[in-house]
């Protein structure tokens, strides 16, 4: 049922098909943590357009000086990448009830995580070291802000990452099912795509520029 | 009952407090008419509406109040009765916009001929630039102030030569002539604002900001600062003075200029010029490193 | 912040999660301190945005003390001024206002409302209220650092936020915006679980446009919340990196202390346009929540349907909406390009339609009603008056040419101090003597309400109505003093002065309110259940207050929407929503 036609609805006439069924009423059949993850995403997005707008705000001022490309920054994109697909790996592995697989694509995923961490670290000693202080030209400093904005919400990502962990290690420990552990590979898929895509566009954005 | 006397004694009493009210818009002082009309007709349209919804309000506590024996009407909607409401409220709506936005093309359109003042602010006091006998004024620059140069006009630009230069807060304006007030902050915001002139606007480091006007009656008025701009800000006056012709010519003739008061800095001493520089940059927490930043920027 | 969607439930629709399978609390600590039942949770919040409220309420005594008496207290100085007037701000519209409608009402109400046990996330929902504990916390703290708290005004615009010249530009303004950060990271939280549970978690039969008006308002806040508060996020994160590492997001070009500063080409507007991208739709944060609570109170007290439901709902989506595209209003003088300006009055001017039909919907709600003028009502009616009178100068501000006199006056903090300090806060008031029965069991004293209402109804009404009039003679807000000029005549100071004492007056007025809750949680005349004799389901559960899981065994049925009061052929002049249509008589 569309969310306009709900919005025309008289709701004082008597309307009994809006008590049929054993279940409550929801908005959407999806699980309530998978929707949660929607909403947090449009939150996320917001973030980073008003970042990007201002970004191109700022950069129609003078004196406006690009960072240099590094080999660092396409190194990271690569593992990133890898990243997602070892995460999509687990996901497909949590369907095919291959507990092993999942724990692979997870471990993986994590790890390769990390490592896209420390070479962002890496990226900006490298920058540093290079003299592109933050303070010199407001390119360099969006390029630590918007980094460092993606990096906070990769480690955010590497929590709910460890507690899929957890569990995995319970159900594997006390032989339940996979079906326990599903949704939260899932959720976590999503956002690792999810923060994939951003990157993408976010190093784009910084080639282009 | 008594919510009720006490909603209509509101309502009157805010409309009889208004006509009489002691403290008010001041003498009006420029052109700008048009906005104290805009005020007085959204007086009138929200006045009128103010009243009669109270007034309603206030007879629907009289007249429906609880009584065991009565019973409350049951009406979910009535759609003719509130496609009526959204069309007076889009009318009154309409009704103040159109004049506003009329006013506000006046406000946005400055006069070609108009005359090209500058108001600088700075924590916290004003001073002034009016063009020489050349209209215009010359281009600055942060970077070029010190203390030969406190406006910072570009030496090298032949039309700030004679600009004058008014350093205290006193600023006198021709009569009965556009005139446009070009904004520019040496620190942190600020706002030129003089209540009998009505306009009003920024002064936004970084850029210069504007507004017009035409003095229409001669007199001695306040400056304000009206942007918060740090512990000074209550104390950030000045005087704008309404001169006709004549008095203002005479006014005009007094004062330095470029020229006249910084010649070392206005006649384009380019060493002087290149030796105003920037303090160095500091460094901070991401530059921990020793390292000329100049050769690796291309 | 963490991924904070990703939480422990089970995927089990609301109306069949049995009672053994809730969180269950097992000690005091886990029942009290780190409660995960919305209904404590939402007292917590309360408390804390009470108190800190209250902290605000001191501070506005401070400043009207220096405007009414300049000269005569010598404690307040230029620098302490700007700083109260700042924190005084900063505290009530976001650690009060926002904190208070969504984290307490939202808290409490939403599950109740729409036959929930509890949110969709309680564990989301208790990390909630601790982040928002500890981002009150640091904004405290950050009056005792050295420096003291900032002075920038609540608008913290830079540069003078982190430049020479503004008090507390160290350690009080940093202290301002890492509070921020995480007063957003934990609403962020607590505004995910409001959403999801409005959406999934209702109870069988309660579809959308059944659900009463206060959830629609809460529901469409959060949203708006959730959209407007990364504004913020990113234009504090972009100042702390101006003041701690020196970068040039927002510093131009610009003199500090006489001495050509570091840094070059910042934008200040762009801060601006951030700031004002959150604050505008914050105004309906705050705003939205409050019609939908005066709808539902004057519905109930008046014993009518509320007028135009539809409408109302309406009115609500679409104002949320508008309120994104109306944000430069606020920066007409700011040097913006003045072409802008067509654009941003005629949406101003837009959103006056829905917000007056909202207005005169609910006058219609008392027309023709039989009304009963308790003290939740009697507070309904005067934000009535309040929010009108609010708006209409609303009118005035948003028509681009009428602000450029008004702007920065006192005109505009009258302008904002009715529609969206005192129109408000009576509706919180409403709301506490319309449901305190339900959380406590008790009403509070009807004499100390009459007295507490008449107070601060009359007393603010004359607090801020003719300070807008000094707005017009010109007076500048933010002012330690107007001190001497050719335009203020004397007698405004002598109106300053009646404000002070009024604002006083007032302020005592709350202190008996808080006398009276204390008491009355433990003497107030019992209220048993359903007082008010309300059709929605929170004054429809089995115990009063209700206990843990809300409900009873079984979740409440949703048959009707919220406003059935006095329906033809029925006896009783009100049907509660979970009523079998068998059962009417």
């Amino acid at each position: 049922m569309s969310i306009l036609n709900e919005l025309i609805k008289k709701p004082w006439l008597a309307d009994p098909s809006q008590i049929e069924g054993p279940q409550a009423s929801q908005s959407s059949f999806m699980p309530n943590r998978k929707l949660g993850l929607r909403v947090f995403l449009v939150v996320v997005t917001v973030i980073f357009s008003l970042s990007i707008i201002a970004y191109g705000d700022r950069m129609l001022f003078a004196n406006w000086k690009p960072m240099p490309e590094t080999w660092v920054l396409w190194l990271n994109t690569g593992i990133l990448i890898t990243s997602g697909i070892a995460m999509q790996w687990a996901k497909i592995n949590t369907i095919r009830d291959n507990i092993v697989g999942v724990r692979d694509g997870l471990v993986f995923g994590g790890v390769l995580t990390i490592a896209f961490l420390i070479g962002q670290l890496y990226a900006w000693e490298q920058m540093v070291g290079l003299g592109y202080y933050a303070n010199l030209n407001t390119a360099n400093a969006f390029f630590y802000m918007l980094t460092g904005l993606h990096g906070i919400h990769m480690l955010g990502g590497l929590v709910a990452w460890a507690r899929s962990m957890l569990k995995l290690r319970k159900i594997s420990q006390l032989d339940g099912s996979i079906a326990d552990v599903r949704l939260s590979v899932e959720l976590c898929t999503t956002y690792w795509h999810y923060l994939l895509l951003i990157w993408l566009v976010m190093f784009t954005l910084l080639l282009l520029s | 009952m008594v919510l009720a006397l006490v909603l209509v004694i509101l309502a009157v009493g805010s409309v009889i407090f208004h006509i009489w009210t002691p403290w008010y818009s001041t003498p009006i002082a420029s052109n700008w008419g048009s906005i104290d009309f805009a005020i007085d007709i959204t007086f009138w349209i929200t006045g009128v509406a103010y009243v009669i919804i109270l007034v309603f309000m206030a007879w629907c506590i009289y007249k429906y109040r609880y009584r065991p024996d009565r019973r409350a009407d049951y009406e979910p909607e009535n759609h003719r009765l509130e496609w009526w409401l959204t069309g007076i409220t889009s009318v009154g709506v309409i009704g103040l916009l159109t004049p506003g936005l009329l006013a506000w093309n006046d406000f946005v359109t400055v006069p070609k001929d108009a005359l090209q003042y500058e108001v600088v602010g700075k924590q916290w006091g004003w001073n002034f630039r009016l063009p020489g006998k050349d209209g215009k004024l010359g281009t600055t620059k942060i970077k070029f102030i010190s203390d030969d140069n406190p406006f910072g006009i570009n030496p090298k630009d032949p039309n700030g030569k004679d600009d004058v230069l008014i350093e205290d807060d006193d600023l006198h304006l021709p009569l009965g002539v556009p005139i446009k007030m070009n904004l520019r902050s040496l620190d942190v915001l600020h706002n030129f604002y003089v209540p009998q002139f009505r306009a009003k606007m920024d002064l936004v480091p970084g850029m210069i900001t504007f507004f017009w006007l035409e003095p229409t009656r001669t007199g001695t008025f306040d400056i304000l600062c009206a942007e918060l701009c740090g512990l000074g800000h209550h104390a950030m006056r000045g005087t704008v003075v309404v001169d006709d012709k004549t008095a203002f010519n005479k006014w005009l003739q007094q004062q330095e200029t470029f020229a006249t008061l910084y010649p070392k800095a206005a006649a384009g001493d380019t060493q002087l010029a290149d030796n105003i520089k920037g303090p160095e940059k500091t460094k901070t927490v991401l530059s921990s490193r020793e390292i000329s930043s100049k050769k690796l920027v291309h | 912040m963490s991924n904070g969607a990703i939480e422990d439930t089970q995927v089990i629709p609301a109306a069949e999660i049995e009672e053994v399978e809730l969180y269950h609390a097992h000690s005091f600590i886990t029942k009290w301190v780190f409660s995960q039942d919305a209904k404590i949770i939402a007292i917590q919040y309360s408390t804390t945005a009470i108190l800190i409220g209250l902290v605000g309420l001191v501070l506005s005594w401070l400043m009207r003390l220096q405007l009414g008496y300049p000269d005569t207290f010598s404690f307040i100085d230029p620098e302490s001024y700007l700083q109260y007037v700042t924190m005084h701000g900063m505290i009530m519209v976001v650690y009060l206002l926002t904190a208070l409608f969504l984290g307490g009402f939202g808290n409490y109400l939403i599950p109740l409302m729409v036959g929930a046990r509890d949110m969709v996330f309680p564990y989301l929902n208790m990390l909630s209220f601790w982040t928002y504990l500890l981002a009150t916390l640091i904004l405290t703290a950050s009056f005792f650092v050295p420096g003291g708290a900032t002075g920038a005004g609540w608008t913290l615009y830079p540069p003078q936020a982190i430049s020479e010249g503004t008090p507390g530009i160290n350690g009080g303004i940093i202290l301002m915006l890492v509070s921020l950060t995480f007063f957003i990271i934990g609403f962020t939280m607590g505004g995910l679980n409001y959403v999801v549970t409005v959406l999934q978690a209702r109870t069988r039969g309660m579809s959308l446009m059944r659900m009463p008006l206060t959830v629609w308002g809460i529901f469409v806040a959060t949203i708006l919340a959730l959209l407007a508060f990364p504004a913020l996020l990113v234009a504090s994160i972009m100042m702390t990196f101006d003041k701690l590492l020196g970068t040039s997001f927002f510093m131009p070009e610009m003199l500090i202390q006489g001495e050509i500063g570091p840094n070059e080409n910042g934008s200040p507007l762009l801060f601006q346009h951030l700031f004002w991208f959150f604050g505008h739709p914050e105004v309906y944060i705050v705003a939205l929540p409050a019609f939908g609570v005066v709808s539902d109170i004057i519905s109930t007290h008046a014993r009518k349907n509320i007028f135009g439901y539809r409408m109302m709902v309406w009115a609500i989506v679409g104002i949320g909406g508008l309120s994104f595209i109306v944000w430069a209003h606020h920066m007409y003088v700011s040097g913006m390009n003045p072409y802008f300006g067509f654009f941003f009055a005629t949406t101003t001017l837009i959103i006056a339609v829905p917000t007056a039909l909202k207005l005169y919907n609910w006058v219609f709600t008392l027309y023709k009603g039989n009304i009963h003028l308790t003290i939740p009502m009697l507070f309904c009616v005067a934000f009535i008056l309040t929010f009108l009178n609010g708006g209409i100068t609303g009118l005035f501000l948003g028509n681009v040419v009428v602000d450029i006199p008004l702007s920065d006056t006192m005109f505009v903090v009258a302008h904002f101090h009715m529609v969206m300090g005192i129109a408000p806060v009576l509706v919180i008031f409403a709301a506490i003597y319309h449901w305190f029965p339900l959380m406590s069991g008790r009403f509070l004293n009807e004499f100390w309400g009459q007295v507490h209402f008449w107070v601060t109804f009359l007393g603010s009404y004359l607090v801020y109505f003719p300070m807008h009039y000094l707005g017009f003679v010109g007076v500048p807000r933010r002012y330690y003093e107007i001190g001497e000029t050719s335009f203020v005549p004397e007698s405004a100071a002598t109106l300053n002065e009646f404000i002070t004492i009024m604002v006083l007056i007032v302020g005592v007025a709350q202190i008996i309110f808080i006398i009276n809750i204390i008491m009355s949680i433990f003497n107030g005349k019992l209220a048993g259940k359903n007082p008010w004799k309300a059709t929605t389901l929170e004054w429809q559960t089995e115990t009063t207050p209700p206990g843990h899981g809300n409900f009873g065994k079984e979740l409440p049925i949703c048959y009707r929407w919220a406003y059935e009061y006095s329906p033809p052929g029925v006896k009783t002049d009100f049907v509660p929503q979970n009523l079998a249509p068998d059962k009417i008589k």
